[in-house]
């Protein structure tokens, strides 16, 4: 790794990850603290889904499925087996991570079109299963009881430290995308991206790195979904696997740019900010999501490179120090 | 000389059309081989079979003594097997270089990210695109297409490369520049199997040559030989202006 230190867009990560961190702590300013950390969750969520659209070109509907079973996850073990919420997020991670790569393998095999309609039924699935799991409280859910951020020094030093973690998962996401960007594995992936066909005659190892890339962005969401739960202390089907955070999640890395890692991460967070004022906004609060699908269209139309595409090619110099 | 690809008695059917039937021949160590036969005739078919693209129906690849049928196509090019595309196949949104490095990365060698620029650099100045190797693959002219096409297989640091008519679509300077870079490659001791439609240039630059019709092996031989051959003359040139260009001595 010493040489990914002399990158300059390393210590770019590190100086984000500061400001997320700091900012809101110094002030101990707590509504800044809550949006920071829906943006930091937009930005994890973008960001890994950006692997499997960005890098290999695959539209992955479903993405908030690995979110969702994570929360589930993690909820679940903390509520019925009393783990800790740090033992209960990895194995989350790893749970969910695990079974990607098995459905990774199956659903990989399909493409375009096929494969973003199979990534929407894995969902559907997924939602009924916990719809109908009675250990996972069925349709009704888990309620986690107050007492469970004792252990954090109570409610107000939990919430701060679930800021910390979540910052953390974002810092890690940015620098998995990075490095995965910059790795070997990144090009085979960029190569499937632009032409699979070709791709595998030129050695690219196609299913296995599909599936390692399906399952390797699946582990940071599924953590994030873990805290994301944890701090509601609560968890039911329909707020887990809803499907309109997944397109979030879409629209986010085509704003930013699809493929780049500093575009992906501007675009959660602008949308986040957007969609915090819109929501609070007496107007606009009922036509938040009319206007991320009237964004999207402005998109696809007219800036297929998003906002990184805009940027370098206004300034071509970018491009060697923003990735 | 021994026999680097060994092709056993190779079938494969699309529906109602016998592609390849019964098809043996040897590639052997060193050689050019020319492989030409009218449109249909199943050279692109034969091509895709030993690239793994699909399976024969009937058969055996075997390579460098390992068999090789039905195994998936990156896993054959781990063995030392490249190919380039009749119909190019770039990897449109990225340079020159990235798209040789993907070909030296995940090659015969399967070299790490820094070694595998380097290789894909040399591949670039054999096939003289230096001057282009920071160019998007999307911006090359056809010429430079078929150029790329060949200097990522050449990345690969292949023992056997197929060229899938790397001539085709070339205006007459082209052509001469690519038979010179395909000679170039040969001295660097790479096994060439190729398909051409351009008889003067694989007349000339064959060892031997196949003819395939229908999907069969017609004829195999010296150039001269094949060229001179009855059934080849009736069956595949047809044309005897065509058939006494051919018997020039090239």
């Amino acid at each position: 790794m010493p040489r990914l230190l002399r990158r300059p867009f390393f210590w770019i990560i590190a100086l984000v990850i500061a400001v997320f961190a700091l900012v809101p702590a110094i002030g101990n300013n707590v509504e800044l603290r809550e949006s920071l950390l829906l943006a930091a969750l937009y930005i994890t969520l973008a960001s890994n889904l950006n692997v499997m659209l960005g890098y290999a070109g695959y539209v992955n509907f479903g993405s908030i499925v690995f979110f969702g079973l994570g929360g589930y996850i993690c909820v679940w073990l903390v509520n019925s087996y009393a783990w800790p919420l740090g033992l209960s997020l990895v194995a989350a991670g790893i749970a969910v991570s695990a079974l990607a790569l098995i459905f990774g393998l199956g659903i990989l095999r399909l493409r375009g079109a096929f494969f973003a309609l199979a990534t929407i039924g894995v969902v559907e699935a997924v939602q009924a299963f916990a719809q109908n799991f009675t250990p996972w409280g069925g349709a009704a859910g888990i309620y986690l009881s107050s007492a469970i951020f004792q252990p954090l020094g109570g409610p107000a030093s939990a919430l701060w430290w679930i800021y910390f973690l979540m910052v953390a998962v974002m810092g890690l996401s940015l620098y998995l995308s990075y490095a995965i960007k910059v790795s070997k594995f990144g090009l085979g992936l960029l190569a499937i991206g632009q032409n699979e066909d070709a791709a595998a005659i030129l050695g690219v190892p196609t299913p296995l790195y599909k599936a390692l890339a399906y399952s390797a962005s699946a582990f940071l969401p599924a953590v994030a979904g873990g805290l994301y739960f944890f701090k509601g202390a609560f968890i039911q089907p329909s707020d887990a696997f809803d499907l309109t955070l997944s397109t979030e999640a879409l629209v986010v890395a085509m704003l930013g740019g699809q493929g780049t890692v500093t575009g992906v991460a501007l675009g959660a967070y602008l949308y986040e900010e957007l969609r915090g004022y819109l929501l609070t906004s007496e107007t606009f609060s009922n036509f938040q999501l009319v206007l991320s699908g009237v964004l999207l269209l402005i998109i696809v139309l007219f800036f297929p490179g998003g906002l990184m595409g805009f940027v370098y090619s206004r300034f071509p110099s970018t491009k060697k120090v923003l990735e | 000389m021994t026999a680097l690809l060994d092709l056993q008695k190779l079938a494969k059917r699309f529906g109602g059309l016998q592609a390849v039937h019964n098809l043996s021949f040897t590639v052997e160590e060193g050689e050019i081989l020319g492989l030409i036969g009218p449109n249909g005739a199943g050279k692109s078919t034969l091509f895709n079979l030993i690239n793994g693209v699909y399976p024969p129906d009937s058969g055996r690849i075997v390579f460098r003594g390992t068999d090789i049928t039905g195994e998936r196509s990156y896993r054959i090019a781990h063995h030392g097997l490249a190919r380039t595309h009749q119909i190019v196949q770039p990897l449109t949104n990225m340079t020159v270089l990235e798209n040789c490095t993907v070909g030296a990365c995940f090659g015969r060698e399967s070299l790490p990210l820094a070694r595998a620029s380097e290789v894909a650099r040399e591949a670039i100045a054999v096939a003289g695109l230096e001057d282009r190797a920071s160019m998007l693959a999307l911006h090359l002219t056809i010429a430079g297409k078929k150029r790329l096409e060949l200097a990522r297989a050449l990345a690969a640091q292949p023992l056997l490369l197929l060229l899938d008519e790397v001539l085709a679509g070339l205006n007459p300077t082209e052509v001469e520049h690519m038979i010179g870079v395909i000679r170039r490659i040969r001295e660097r001791g790479v096994t060439i199997l190729m398909i051409e439609h351009l008889m003067q240039a694989i007349m000339n630059l064959s060892d031997r040559i196949v003819v395939l019709n229908f999907g069969e092996k017609l004829a195999e031989g010296l150039p001269a030989e094949v060229a001179r051959h009855p059934q080849v003359i009736e069956a595949y040139l047809g044309d005897p202006k065509l058939a006494a260009e051919l018997q020039r001595e090239p």
